[in-house]
């Protein structure tokens, strides 16, 4: 299986905006609790309520400063989880099979059940994308709610990733991008979306929209003096009139 | 080997249960779903009015607070000394019978020595009922040192404020401002309104020292200096107005700049607004030339009207605005330097918002007719928005921010008109129609009158005959006569000081007060644990409600332990604080989704049923049936049949016979289980017409009076000019039977203007900022609740500890480097704390994340967690109390119009120093009453 | 990289392991008897032994078998069946020189060639890696390779050749590091590249996603100091290389000098590997602001 497959049918996974992303980590939590108690082994956490806790998440925020010559410094939120790769390093390099790119729609799993633990499949992807439950010893990733995306027993509004449901700035979007016409692929054609590390050639799905152009808007000229307002009394005044229409 | 096969469609849980999240106040609706009876998952309810399915983080790990190990299980008894931890579990009889033992015999003699606090509760209609049936005069919420001053200057202006009281016109607005908020209390809404307004392609500002959340997607930032906003609007004001482009029609309308001021010098009414016979706001008419009531059928107000009187010329509020915002000192130019705001910046934001609301303007097609009488065919937009919070708030010149940053929504007609800002119900509602504060006891009777209001002069002060301060935090005295929601900040130290006077017992719910919502917290400790000569507390008796093993909990004497959000009946009310939307009525409640179990303990109780029970235990009228029996078994039972006016309760929907009502109706048996079919919320909406210009509005308030939100239709002005800021101004100068002290009269005459003013954060005065030069913050980080995150193993690994964030300048001064640690040092205190950088601050100010730090062994953390060795409070460096100067008073760290605690005006030094193995200070660890954590909690679901 | 004790072992000894099966199977040295099965326990308590240590690294070895499965695009799959092959193949062989003192020739070379096969897949599991830059150059096969066949040599009582290899080993392993030294920067991945931002300016990382650690900061972001980096560099070239060279120009006839090299250059070797993840980046630093 882990020969990546010729075609996907579809090229599902997410558009980040990172222009609207306010580091808020909803999307975090949200696929912490999901994945928590659904696809696979739960995500522990070691030491929880120790001095060095740590734990299993698939979806992680860091965030960027970045400076400039001519203006200020900006602070970007940048969320991060599998990017379900078109060219998968981590699939390519797993002895089991465990790790595999669905060909009906580009998703990249883990088949728990075959998984060893040898942790070769993290080495191999650069985003950082694959965490090791130190549970279960087995590697877990976005499944990109494989078990949401098609549920029936969620009604057919709910059947998205749940980063994706719970985003409350809606910086996160769900669909696929091999088709032109999604709204994700327009999104991406209209904002410039991005690749990470596209040096890399793993040709990621997820892609990311960059932040907008920062600093003071247009200059207006609107706000021309009525008058130039001398010390008491009469500049008050004459503005008043001037304001008011009176002659 | 051939791709597995998976079960794509599993079972999410057995059963879905609709209730409110309370991981924090902004009182999302969830999913909880249940597996085997536990509680699984949690996520957003799509169709509730606040959140639409969208949940925070903090939403999200509530399975996590409701599994904490931290939470308590049984009564607790104190045995150690207090501070120690060290408690015995009681039965709940035995609790009660304890606390019924302390308060009877307080009741019956001198009520006011009960004096009951609460913090971030939602019930604060019950709550206070309670103690106003109890008869204290010492009772009021956490408002006070929170962000009273963003709820009075909203109310006294223009009845309403943010959050709560309204919201921008999120799909209309086209430029959009945000001063000073990190996070609020609406969390999800304004970062749905973010994300709403970035689709759009609207503008986005942010005005804030630190540039991070929702400052950092803003379009552009203004890093403005710490308590210098005033200037900045004044700035923006002063620009506006140079250049005309104010709503003048809508000024001369709705607002109280053509109503004309008394301008005899010699008059004792000198500054107050001049009336008719019957007490109406007097404008000149422009048709006539004649002074005629504000109201009449059409009535054109002119804002430049003048009546001349016995040899006085008095002129309208809009005059003395002109007069004093035109000056230069109110030029981009002049504000430069003190709020770090180059001129140029500063003009460009006045042309943009003038650009937005004038040239930009909308118009919908909506006939409404106004309370003169007149119908409009349209409604015009002006479609900028802003909102603000403790940025601006929580300094001590934050009242008159607030006033200022009003004002300028209203010079550009930018409230209840589309795309700008709009009152949610049951606002808009002015100050008048809010009660007066009361604090008249008699014991062993109800107080005369609710606690808490909105003063319009000396004369509704709470003092005693002899001119004291009523209450013990000295609310509503000439210290801050404006005092909204209390000052709960001052609770424990004036007990402590015995000023004005001892207190008995000390009730609190919900408030960490040893902790992180206290200022000087080390004093706090001491002053909690601190003894008379003859070995006893200072504050006898301290009784304190929590979910949790809290740093507070160790502090007090009983601990009446309550459930978590998931486990108890709870009410968001019109009465109180409800979830309303600009363009519905909306309430909700939270029921027990699962039963409170704590196996091996007596177990634990909501605590406004146990507030049920003990009101019953104390006779207090309107817990007692005419029987004698309980008059109401549990909070449940109280939310259903408790009415406050005939018809009127806690909760406004399907009331009546016939369960049928929204708003009005009797009460209906059924009612919380319509609640719950209905996904835990009731809503009703406000009808196409109404739906702007609300406090002008006759099909408005038409609907208003029908759903009960009051009962006479009651249209008002803005008051552009507060008049009662004016009289406590004319008291100061002499005028009037009650007087305040004298080392009072200059601040009230410089501070209670009648018209927005800025002023240096009085800390400047007391604190020499040569010495201590930079500002240091605290900001919410959006995925931790105050301390109560801090216990959740998912949040906890987000947020551990807090660096200081220094920005460039000191960095590169201080020769700071990764790993670096500084000592931090204010005019009070010192801390050793980790140091982190960041470029994205105002050169002056350094930040840190609010309340991560922890007192060892609570939240049954271990005691070498991070939030305890790395982890640190800010607040050890902040006083109640002014920095000591030459009269020998020790002036409160206030606002002095509300009160509203100045968290933010501290000033510090910083200087590196060699790495400590903890941050500073270091206070002995505490027992935990609930042992140590251990490992994670949760099992997985059998699938 | 997390220079974790079971990959250091794991490398380290099957490749000594492999490197001594090749001389055995090359026929370099012919033992029979008891001498063979000296020769042959030692080289599979290596070989095996390390294999056996590689499964502590993994969190679920219950089905290390599966492992087997993946051979046609994973190196780790392929090591597994090369191992196996090699031990296999080298098993009969032994058993031929054990007990019937007889060397098959041809066994033993293919063994041989498993051997050096094997060797060069466990390279290649690290050597394909794109996302270590260190790692991903062609001296890293090498590296294995020229290790696995000195400290063979060594073990397999062959001075000259070991002194030989020896010398090359540490060329390689000179190169390895100075070649290594330039390879992130030359993968053109930056903190610019891997957030997309660069074209706002210069990014650096404020806030990490939480304040505690992760799996893949320890495991991945494993940042060892400059000057320890180098000071360990000259033991390891001193150990594994120049102190056995020199021992075994000495006294190439020598037993005991042949134990003192072993264990020099065994030491050395260990060195050398653990400055091999140590100093190895990982790209997915750059999130973590480390690099
Ligand atoms: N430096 C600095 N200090 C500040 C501020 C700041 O900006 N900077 N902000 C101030 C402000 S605005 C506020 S509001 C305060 C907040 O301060 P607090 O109101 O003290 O906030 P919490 O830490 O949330 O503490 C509330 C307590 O309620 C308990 N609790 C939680 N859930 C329940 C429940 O269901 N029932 C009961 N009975 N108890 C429960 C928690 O365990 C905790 O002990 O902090 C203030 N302190
Ligand atoms: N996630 C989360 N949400 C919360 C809370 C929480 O603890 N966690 N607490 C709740 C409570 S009790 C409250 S009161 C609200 C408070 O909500 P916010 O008002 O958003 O609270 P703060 O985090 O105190 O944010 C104050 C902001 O003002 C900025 N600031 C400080 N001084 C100035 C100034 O002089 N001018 C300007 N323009 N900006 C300034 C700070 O940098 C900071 O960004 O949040 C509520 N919501
Ligand atoms: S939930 Fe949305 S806004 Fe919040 S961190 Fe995730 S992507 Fe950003
Ligand atoms: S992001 Fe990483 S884990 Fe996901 S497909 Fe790409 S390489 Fe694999
Ligand atoms: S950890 Fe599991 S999924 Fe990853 S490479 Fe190893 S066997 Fe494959
Ligand atoms: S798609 Fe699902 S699994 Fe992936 S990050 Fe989002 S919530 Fe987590
Ligand atoms: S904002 Fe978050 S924590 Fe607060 S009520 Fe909503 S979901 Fe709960
Ligand atoms: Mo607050």
């Amino acid at each position: 299986m882990t020969q990546l497959p010729t075609h996907t049918d579809k090229k599902l996974g997410l558009v980040i905006d990172l222009d609207i992303c306010v580091g808020c980590h909803a999307c975090v939590v949200a696929c912490k609790g999901w994945n928590d108690q659904g696809y696979g082994a739960p995500l522990s956490d070691q030491d929880p309520y120790g001095s060095n806790p740590a734990g299993t998440f698939l979806n992680r925020v860091h965030s960027y400063e970045i400076t400039q010559e001519n203006g200020p410094a900006q602070v970007v939120h940048f969320p991060k989880s599998c990017l379900h790769c078109d060219d998968a390093p981590c699939v390519t390099v797993c002895p089991t099979g465990a790790s595999y790119k669905r060909s009906e729609d580009g998703i990249v799993l883990v088949n728990e059940d075959a998984c060893i633990g040898c942790g070769l499949c993290a080495w191999a992807c650069p985003y950082g994308a694959r965490e090791m439950d130190q549970a279960a010893g087995i590697m877990k990733k976005c499944t990109l709610c494989v078990d949401r995306i098609y549920n029936e027993n969620l009604p057919e509004i709910d059947r998205e990733p749940a980063c994706v449901r719970t985003c409350p700035t809606g910086a996160r979007a769900f669909g696929d991008l091999s088709d032109p016409d999604s709204a994700v692929s327009r999104s991406v054609a209209e904002r410039g979306g991005f690749d990470l590390m596209p040096e890399l050639g793993t040709k990621p799905i997820n892609q990311y929209l960059p932040p907008r152009a920062k600093g003071l808007g247009q200059d207006i000229d609107v706000l021309a003096p009525l008058l130039d307002i001398q010390p008491e009394p009469t500049g008050i005044v004459g503005w008043l009139d001037k304001l008011l229409g009176k002659p | 080997m051939t791709q597995p096969a998976l079960d794509l469609s599993p079972l999410v849980s057995d059963e879905i249960r609709r209730t409110t999240c309370y991981m924090c106040a902004c009182r999302c609706g969830i999913d909880v779903h249940l597996k085997d009876g536990k509680v699984r998952y949690v996520e957003g309810n799509r169709d509730h009015p606040v959140n639409r399915g969208v949940l925070c983080a903090k939403g999200s790990a509530g399975i996590m607070q409701h599994l904490a190990p931290s939470r308590l299980r049984a009564p607790l008894r104190r045995t150690g000394p207090r501070g120690s931890g060290e408690f015995q579990e009681i039965s709940w009889d035995e609790a009660l019978t304890l606390a019924t033992s302390w308060l009877k015999p307080l009741r019956d003699t001198a009520p006011e020595k009960l004096a009951f606090f609460t913090g971030r509760d939602q019930s604060q209609s019950f709550t206070g009922y309670w103690a106003q049936a109890y008869g204290t005069p010492n009772y009021a919420a956490h408002g006070g040192f929170c962000s009273v001053n963003m709820a009075a200057a909203g109310i006294y202006t223009m009845g309403g404020a943010f959050w709560e009281f309204g919201q921008p016109d999120w799909d209309r607005t086209k430029l959009f401002m945000i001063f000073g908020v990190a996070e609020d209390h609406d969390s999800n809404p304004i970062k749905m309104g973010l994300g709403k307004l970035k689709k759009r392609g609207a503008r986005v500002i942010g005005v804030n020292p630190v540039r991070s959340g929702y400052n950092a997607i803003a379009d552009d930032w203004v890093a403005i200096t710490p308590g210098t906003d005033g200037l900045f609007i004044l700035a923006l004001v002063h620009e506006l107005m140079k250049a005309g482009k104010i709503d003048l029609d809508y000024l001369a309308r709705w607002t109280n700049a053509p109503v004309l001021i008394d301008c005899d010098p010699k008059s004792p009414r000198h500054g107050l607004l001049l009336r008719d016979e019957a007490g109406k706001d007097l404008v000149i008419d422009t048709r006539t030339g004649k002074p005629t009531a504000f109201d009449r059928k059409g009535v054109r107000p002119d804002l430049g009207g003048k009546l001349r009187a016995r040899g006085i010329t008095h002129v309208t509020v809009f005059q003395r605005m002109a007069e004093r915002y035109l000056s230069p000192d109110y030029s981009p130019e002049a504000i430069a330097e003190r709020t770090g705001i180059p001129a140029e910046k500063t003009r460009r934001i006045a042309a943009e918002l003038a650009d937005v609301a004038f040239n930009r303007a909308i118009e919908i097609e909506r006939e409404w007719t106004d309370f003169r009488g007149e119908t409009h065919k349209t409604m015009t937009g002006r479609p900028v928005s802003f909102h603000a919070m403790r940025g601006i708030s929580a300094h001590s010149n934050g009242f008159q921010t607030a006033r200022a940053l009003h004002m300028l929504q209203i010079l550009l007609g930018a409230v209840e008109t589309p795309g700008g800002f709009r009152f949610k119900p049951p606002y808009p509602k002015p100050a008048t129609a809010h009660p007066r504060p009361h604090s008249n006891v008699t014991p062993g009777k109800p107080l005369d009158g609710p606690h808490l209001g909105y003063p319009q002069g000396p004369d509704d002060l709470c003092l005693t005959p002899d001119g004291q301060p009523a209450r013990i935090d000295k609310a509503f005295t000439w210290e801050n006569p404006m005092s909204a929601h209390g000052l709960m900040h001052m609770v424990i130290s004036n007990a402590h000081a015995g000023d004005p006077y001892r207190i008995d017992t000390l009730l609190l719910y919900m408030a960490n007060m040893s902790w992180n919502s206290s200022m000087n917290t080390g004093g706090v400790i001491d002053m909690l644990t601190d003894t008379d000569e003859s070995g006893d507390y200072l504050i006898p008796r301290i009784i304190y409600s929590d979910a949790y093993s809290s740093e507070m909990v160790a502090y007090a004497d009983l601990i009446l332990p309550d459930t978590t959000y998931l486990e108890r009946h709870d009410c968001i009310s019109l009465l109180d604080r409800p979830i309303c939307e600009a363009d519905a009525a909306a309430d909700a409640i939270r029921w027990p989704v699962v039963d409170p179990d704590r196996p091996g303990h007596p177990g634990v109780r909501g605590f406004q049923s146990v507030l049920c029970d003990l009101g019953h235990r104390l006779g207090l009228p309107g817990f007692v049936a005419d029987d004698g029996s309980p008059k109401f078994k549990d909070y449940a039972d109280y939310i259903v049949n408790h009415q406050r006016r005939p018809g009127i309760g806690p909760l406004m929907g399907w009331r009546g016979e016939n369960a049928d009502s929204h708003g009005r109706g009797a009460p209906n048996p059924d009612q919380l289980d319509r609640y719950i079919e209905n996904g835990g919320f009731a809503i009703a909406h406000i009808p196409e017409d109404a739906q702007f210009m609300k406090p002008w509005n006759k099909a408005y308030q038409d609907w208003a009076v029908g759903i009960g939100l009051y009962d006479a239709p009651q249209p008002y002005i803005f008051q552009l000019y507060v008049e009662p800021l004016r009289r406590f101004q004319l008291a100061a100068e002499g005028h009037g039977h009650r007087q305040p002290p004298e080392h009072l009269r200059e601040r009230i005459k410089v501070t209670l203007d009648p018209l927005p003013i800025w002023y240096p954060a009085l800390e400047d005065g007391h604190a020499d900022p040569v010495e201590f030069p930079v500002h240091a913050l605290t900001q919410r980080p959006m995925a931790m609740y105050h301390s109560w995150g801090g216990q959740n193993a998912w949040l906890r690994q987000i947020h551990g500890h807090n660096p200081l964030y220094v920005p460039t300048d000191i960095w590169k001064a201080n020769q700071f480097s990764d790993g670096d640690w500084a000592k931090v040092t204010s005019p009070h205190g010192t801390i050793t704390v980790p140091v982190a950088y960041m470029a994205a601050l105002n050169p002056n100010t350094v930040w840190t994340w609010n309340a991560i730090g922890k007192r060892k062994g609570t939240w049954a953390l271990d005691q070498d967690a991070p939030e305890a060795t790395r982890g640190f409070l800010l607040n050890h460096l902040i006083h109640e109390l002014l920095p000591a100067r030459g009269d020998g008073l020790r002036w409160s760290n206030s606002d002095p119009v509300t009160g509203q605690a100045a968290w933010f005006d501290l000033r510090v030094k910083i200087e590196k120093v060699p790495a400590p193995t903890q941050s500073h200070p270091v206070l002995p660890p505490i027992a935990s009453p609930v042992g140590q954590g251990g490992a994670r909690v949760i099992p997985k679901a059998t699938p | 990289m997390h220079p974790a004790p079971s990959v250091i072992i794991f490398t380290v000894l099957s490749g000594l392991g492999f490197g001594l099966l090749t001389y055995l199977g090359l026929g370099a040295i012919n033992p029979t008897g008891l001498a063979a099965f000296g020769f042959f326990t030692l080289a599979y308590g290596l070989a095996v032994g390390g294999l056996l240590a590689s499964t502590l690294h993994l969190g679920n070895p219950k089905k290390a078998l599966l492992a087997f499965t993946q051979w046609r695009t994973s190196w780790l799959s392929r090591e597994a069946w090369l191992s196996v092959l090699a031990l296999v193949l080298m098993g009969f062989y032994a058993l031929g020189a054990i007990f019937f003192g007889t060397h098959m020739r041809l066994l033993g070379a293919l063994g041989a060639a498993l051997s050096i096969a094997t060797v060069l897949s466990t390279s290649m599991i690290y050597a394909q890696l794109k996302t270590v830059p260190r790692w991903n150059q062609w001296p890293t096969p090498l590296l294995f390779l020229v290790f696995a066949l000195s400290g063979g040599a060594i073990l397999a009582a062959q001075p000259y050749i070991a002194f030989i290899l020896l010398l090359i080993t540490g060329i390689v392993l000179l190169l390895h590091w100075l070649n290594g030294d330039g390879r992130f920067a030359a993968t053109g991945s930056t903190m610019e590249t891997a957030t997309g931002l660069g074209h706002i300016g210069k990014v650096r990382l404020l806030e990490p996603p939480h304040t505690g650690t992760n799996y893949l900061m320890k495991e991945m972001v494993y940042v060892v100091g400059r000057k320890h980096a180098l000071r360990l560099r000259l033991i390891a070239l001193s150990l594994a290389v120049v102190l056995p060279a020199l021992i075994l120009l000495a006294f190439p006839s020598s037993h005991f000098a042949i134990v003192v090299a072993i264990l020099s250059h065994l030491v050395g070797a260990f060195a050398a590997r653990w400055l091999f993840f140590a100093e190895a980046e990982h790209v997915v630093g750059l999130y973590y602001g480390k690099r």
